[in-house]
């Protein structure tokens, strides 16, 4: 809502001292708050004044226009006397005519600095203007030519064209819709400073009689009051008066004829939305009711609107011709050649409002303040404005109809405890500052320990005693609500999942790897594009009505596409050497249960409760991660070392490590993972999900390096096995006693499978089995490799002896012999 | 000088002179000084010190002297080998400091050479905000709560007090799932979790929820569909707004130092009755709207824009209809909640100028705040 202080000062008799800037800091602090404060006007200044034309010399140029050659008395405004010469391009004026001149030495909004200058082959000092020159609005139609009253050549202009004025623009909340009225921002201005509030729409209005044009509602609810009025004689060719046009545009709105800019300047002065018709294009009586689904209507907008049965319609013999509330239709438009205008001035269901707008996604003025709520008590005061500003510059005569159907509806009372404001704003609000306030806003208050309230008319957002207390305490001040700390009780702190969460992101940073978020949203082709199979769970994804892109519709089941994504950006930018990670929900697909719009008079039941649980899809914690180009670098200490599928399954190990989890690996094949390069991880029997290298066809589907490896685990999983005490270590301090054997074995036997067994074999003795070299060659045979293995013997309770440690490590080979054909290499 | 003889004639020995010994000795002497490094040392001992050296067999051979013979020999030969055995020690010293010290001097390295084997890893700087902000409230004795990104509509709107047809609940901003009549959106505020943690604990509630939420904003500089804010909710019994501006005071300063207060403007939210806007004192002007450019000149703070105080976020008294829908006996307990966004809190803490920064996962941009913030 933009607001001329010109305008506000109309209604409100602003107390001597208060400056705009004072003004829009107290509206502010009362939840209007300020967006812009502007200065129209002051991009204008030096010499303006008016100017009478003497002579006009028509001279047409080789570039094929026509120049005027014209001499202008400024009176003394050029400090000579004498006529000033200026060289003008429009022709929309006459000699004789008063205009307005710029003389040299002023500049024009934007910075257009005027000076005499050389231009058509004449001396031009000066400049003779239009309103858009001017910063009055973007009348193309020529240079202003004012009424021959307008004044003496040499007068300032600034008045006559009501160039200054400053203009506050607030941001206005949906529940202050009396604000997006001069009437409602004057009654604020009126609570911020103490000045004395005349209420715009307080006017003796005439009775309503049987005379007026015939108005017939079908629907109370939706349209509760109908006031119509009717001005004969009309001059379609009246002018706006300047003032009002310049308010209007002020206010942020197109003038754009007589009658319609009277329409709109009352709705700005009064905050309720009007509707003016070309009487003479009416036929038969007005009807109002709920539209038929599927009838027609060109909406003033020109668009052909097909209505559903939820809107209200303004009707008459023809059929529908208007949108109640929102937009009126072309049919009954007025237009240059109106002389009967007939006034609407209805009040209609916000509800109604709502979804009309929504259903036609149809945003105007008229639909703006009629969604939110406007006092249903002035249409009679809002009509009556309307005709008497139509006859003051429009002549013609108003009829004596006057129609009103309908009566505003009675506000319930709101019963408040005097004590409550102090009691939720922890200030000290007093009995009488409570009575005093409630009455400032515009409620009738009466009782007194226990009030009842009666809410404005032009209120219809307070509803609840809380919706007062807010009203109470925004005039007590909000910055007088003391900070106090609340007493929490002893809280428990994180959670252990919490806990773990952060460790696994600790974990992973402290590795050297980055730590990145994606959007959740990808289409078919991402799935494509990993090489999914055609049946594989993760396309089934959950799919957004009304999704940013129609690309990008779904919600991901799997973290790779956008993890992919990142390292194609990183290496697009120059970061070749990457080690990424994200840890976010993916959403599986809904079971298709519907989640039940429940009631909100009270707790959902526990059966409501779990449907509700039932309809929103599970989101499993995922942990995605990425590696590429080179894990350690390069540099003067020698080659660096590339990432590898081993990094991707090491950082899982290493995750599961941190939480005390133990994994298994498990080669596997699974999309987009290379078929061989491939491991599943399990805990405790469970797949957690899979790591490995990329299949290198998904390399370049994704545009990222060939080789590069990622992982993806489902960490809520992950997070159910770890491990939150840990058990202290009991170990032995007796020395170590060490056996290395190299065991050849086939090589589709897993290292891991090995390593278990000798485990087993070496019996308790044994403290750990560590792999430490992989040789395949001649020397072990073709389809066999040698796995070499440290072994690590200690005791409790003793120093073991020689024998006892070779007999473990005799047990240990043993065993892999038996289970895996293993031959200890010589 | 004759070598050992086991069979002599005491006789035939020739007594140990006193200039015979301090030759020796001298002789000795002079080949430790003249050790350059250990190991000519190391022989200089097994000539002149050893069992076989010349005082070595000296000293075999006092045993064959007369008994007057044998004490002054034995005195003479006794000292001349300690003399030798002191410089040998000494010199022993000395030596091995000077290997040590040139063994130093040949190991020196260039220690300005890089070692940046490993790039660093980081973590995001909105995961580390979020936390830091959980730790705030955390110490307070609050608790975090946590809730699903895909939502209930009845969660998200109507237990908030944003029935079907309120005007804040249009269809530009909320991301529905289909089919729609499943009631099932992408949360657009951290809000619902303030409805389950309701439904699912009872009062004294002291919670705070970090987390992401989605909006059909399209994605540039200041906009972006998935954004991050946290909620916090106190539900006690005589709760009130002064608690609200203290636990938001408290915040303010945890996140942006010493003195940096709230400042309340009324507001409009569904949920909350009385609402209001929060504002901060800007923390780098400290409201003054304008910052030293050096010498007496001033510019513009950019930070605030020079208006001295800098947007954060919504707040209000819990609207007793939202407490009734969720269970929580108005009559009783009053409540509070608040909600900030973390990414734009991050943008004017750290002056980060475009929010795509954050969803890009260009490493430079979380490498730059490292693992804690």
């Amino acid at each position: 809502m933009r607001a001329p202080l010109s305008w506000i000062r109309e209604y409100v008799d602003l107390p001597a001292g208060v400056t705009v800037e004072d003004l829009a800091a107290r509206l502010t602090a009362l939840g209007l708050k300020l967006e812009a404060l502007e200065h129209p006007g002051s991009d204008l200044t030096g010499p303006l004044v008016i100017g009478r034309v003497l002579t006009m010399e028509p001279e047409p140029q080789t570039n094929g226009k026509t120049i005027n050659w014209c001499t202008v008395d400024v009176g003394d405004a050029n400090g000579t006397g004498e006529p000033q010469g200026i060289v003008c391009g429009a022709h929309n004026f006459a000699a004789g005519d008063l205009v307005v001149v710029v003389l040299p030495g002023g500049v024009l909004p934007g910075g257009f600095e005027i000076s005499a200058r050389k231009t058509y082959g004449h001396l031009s000092a000066g400049m003779i203007c239009s309103a858009m020159e001017l910063g009055l609005g973007d009348d193309h139609s020529g240079i202003i030519v004012l009424p021959a009253d307008a004044g003496e050549p040499g007068d300032g202009v600034r008045g006559l064209l009501h160039l200054d004025d400053d203009v506050i623009e607030f941001e206005i909340n949906p529940d202050r819709a009396y604000a997006l009225s001069l009437r409602g921002v004057a009654r604020e201005a009126a609570l911020a400073t103490g000045g004395v509030y005349t209420d715009p729409a307080q006017r003796d209005v005439p009775a309503p009689n049987a005379e007026g044009y015939p108005v017939v509602i079908d629907d109370l609810e939706g349209c509760p009051v109908f006031v119509a009025r009717t001005v004969s004689g009309f001059d379609p060719t009246a002018v706006t008066p300047r003032w009002m046009a310049r308010r209007i545009q002020l206010a942020g709105m197109r003038p754009i004829s007589l009658a319609v800019d009277v329409t709109n300047y009352v709705m700005l002065e009064l905050g309720h939305p009007i509707h003016g018709y070309d009487a003479d294009r009416l036929s038969g009586p007005i009807r109002v009711r709920r539209a038929v689904d599927g009838e027609h209507l060109t909406t003033l907008d020109g668009t052909d609107r097909v209505l559903a049965s939820g809107d209200l319609v303004v009707t008459d013999d023809s059929g529908p011709i208007g949108l109640g509330g929102v937009m009126g239709g072309e049919t009954t438009e007025m237009s240059a050649t109106t002389t009967r205008v007939l006034v609407e001035v209805a009040s209609w269901d916000p509800v109604a409002m709502f979804r009309t707008g929504k259903r036609h996604k149809l945003t105007s003025e008229a639909g703006k303040r009629n969604e939110r709520g406007v006092d249903p008590t002035i249409p009679e005061a809002a009509a009556d404005r309307v005709v008497e500003l139509l006859v003051e510059h429009g002549g013609g005569t108003a009829d004596p109809g006057v129609t009103k159907v309908g009566t505003a509806p009675a506000r319930p009372t709101v019963g408040i405890a005097a004590g409550l404001p102090a009691r939720v704003t922890g200030m000290t609000i007093d009995e009488a500052t409570v009575v005093a306030n409630l009455t400032a806003v515009g409620c009738a208050v009466s009782g007194s320990g226990s009030l009842t309230v009666v809410p404005p008319p032009w209120r219809p957002d307070i509803n609840d005693p809380f919706d007062l207390v807010e009203e109470v305490a925004r005039i007590v001040g909000y910055e007088r609500v003391p900070s106090v700390l609340p007493p929490a009780p002893a809280g428990r702190g994180l959670t252990q999942e919490q806990l773990f969460r952060r460790r696994v992101g600790r974990t992973l940073a402290g590795a050297g790897y980055v730590e990145v978020l994606t959007f959740p949203f990808v289409g078919t082709e991402a799935f494509d594009a990993l090489a999914l199979p055609g049946d594989d769970p993760r396309r089934t994804a959950l799919r957004l009505a009304n999704p940013l892109s129609s690309e990008a519709p779904l919600m991901t089941t799997t973290l790779l596409p956008g993890m992919l994504d990142t390292v194609a950006r990183n290496v697009g930018r120059g970061s070749t050497d990457l080690a990424l990670f994200e840890a976010a929900p993916v959403t599986l697909p809904s079971v298709g249960a519907v989640a039940p719009i429940l009631p909100v008079d009270r707790r959902p039941t526990a059966d409501e409760w779990a449907a509700l649980e039932r309809a929103v899809p599970d989101q499993p914690l995922h942990l995605s991660l990425a590696l590429t180009g080179e894990r350690e670098l390069a540099g003067w200490w020698g080659p660096g070392r590339k990432a590898t599928w081993a990094d991707a399954i090491d950082a899982v190990r290493t995750i599961a490590a941190a939480l005390s989890v133990e994994v298994e690996v498990r080669a596997a094949q699974h999309a987009p993972w290379h078929p061989g390069r491939c491991a599943e991880l399990f805990v405790a029997g469970t797949s957690l999900g899979h790591a490995g290298e990329l299949h290198p066809r998904v390399c370049k589907a994704y545009g990222v390096p060939a080789r590069t490896a990622v992982a993806e685990i489902n960490l809520s999983l992950l997070l159910e096995h770890a491990v939150a005490i840990v058990p202290g270590p009991d170990f032995s301090t007796y020395p170590v006693a060490k056996e290395d054997v190299a065991l050849i074995v086939r090589d589709d036997v897993p290292a891991e499978l090995v390593a278990a067994t000798l485990r087993a074999g070496a019996g308790p003795l044994c403290e750990s089995v560590r792999l430490f070299d992989v040789y395949t060659g001649e020397q072990v045979g073709a389809g066999h490799r040698s796995l070499a293995f440290a072994l690590r013997f200690r005791a409790p309770d003793r120093t073991l002896t020689e024998t006892e440690a070779t007999q473990a490590r005799t047990a240990a080979v043993a065993l892999a012999a038996e289970r895996h054909g293993a031959v200890q290499r010589a | 000088m004759s070598g050992p003889n086991s069979s002599y004639d005491p006789v035939q020995v020739t007594p140990l002179g006193e200039e015979q010994v301090f030759a020796m000795r001298d002789e000795a002497l002079a080949a430790i000084a003249g050790a350059a490094d250990v190991d000519a040392l190391k022989q200089v001992r097994t000539d002149h010190a050893g069992d076989r050296s010349p005082l070595g067999l000296a000293n075999r051979e006092i045993g064959a002297l007369p008994p007057q013979a044998k004490k002054d020999a034995g005195m003479r030969v006794g000292q001349a080998r300690g003399a030798v055995n002191q410089a040998l020690a000494a010199r022993q010293e000395i030596l091995e400091a000077e290997a040590e010290e040139q063994m130093l001097v040949t190991e020196t390295v260039d220690v300005t050479l890089p070692w940046d084997r490993t790039p660093a890893g980081a973590r995001h700087p909105i995961t580390l905000m979020s936390e830091r902000i959980a730790d705030i409230f955390v110490a307070m004795g609050w608790e975090v709560a946590e809730g699903p990104l895909v939502e209930a509509e009845w969660l998200n709107f109507d237990a908030l007090n944003l029935g079907a047809d309120h005007p804040a609940r249009t269809m530009q901003d909320t991301f529905w799932t289909e089919p729609a009549e499943n009631h099932v959106v992408l949360r657009t505020h951290t809000s619902p979790v303030q409805a389950r943690t309701m439904l699912t604990r009872t009062p004294p509630i002291y919670v705070v929820c970090p987390g992401r939420v989605f909006r059909t904003d399209e994605y540039d500089a200041t906009h972006s569909p998935m954004f991050h804010q946290v909620e916090g909710l106190v539900i006690d019994e005589g709760i009130t707004m002064a608690h609200l501006k203290g636990s938001l005071d408290h915040f303010a300063q945890a996140v942006f130092g010493e003195g940096i207060t709230t400042r309340f403007r009324p507001s409009y939210f569904p949920f909350t009755e009385p609402s209001a806007e929060v504002d901060l004192i800007c923390f780098v002007c400290r409201g003054s709207g304008v910052v030293d450019a050096g010498g007496s000149a001033s510019v513009q703070c950019r930070t605030c824009r020079g208006e001295g105080w800098i947007e954060w976020g919504g707040c209000g008294v819990v609207n007793p209809r939202v407490l009734v829908a969720c269970g929580v006996d108005p009559e009783r307990y009053t409540g509070f909640a608040f909600g900030m966004g973390i990414d734009r809190t991050l943008m004017f803490r750290h002056g980060v100028g475009d929010l795509r920064s954050f969803f890009e996962g260009d490493v430079r941009f979380a490498r730059a705040f490292g693992t804690e913030i």
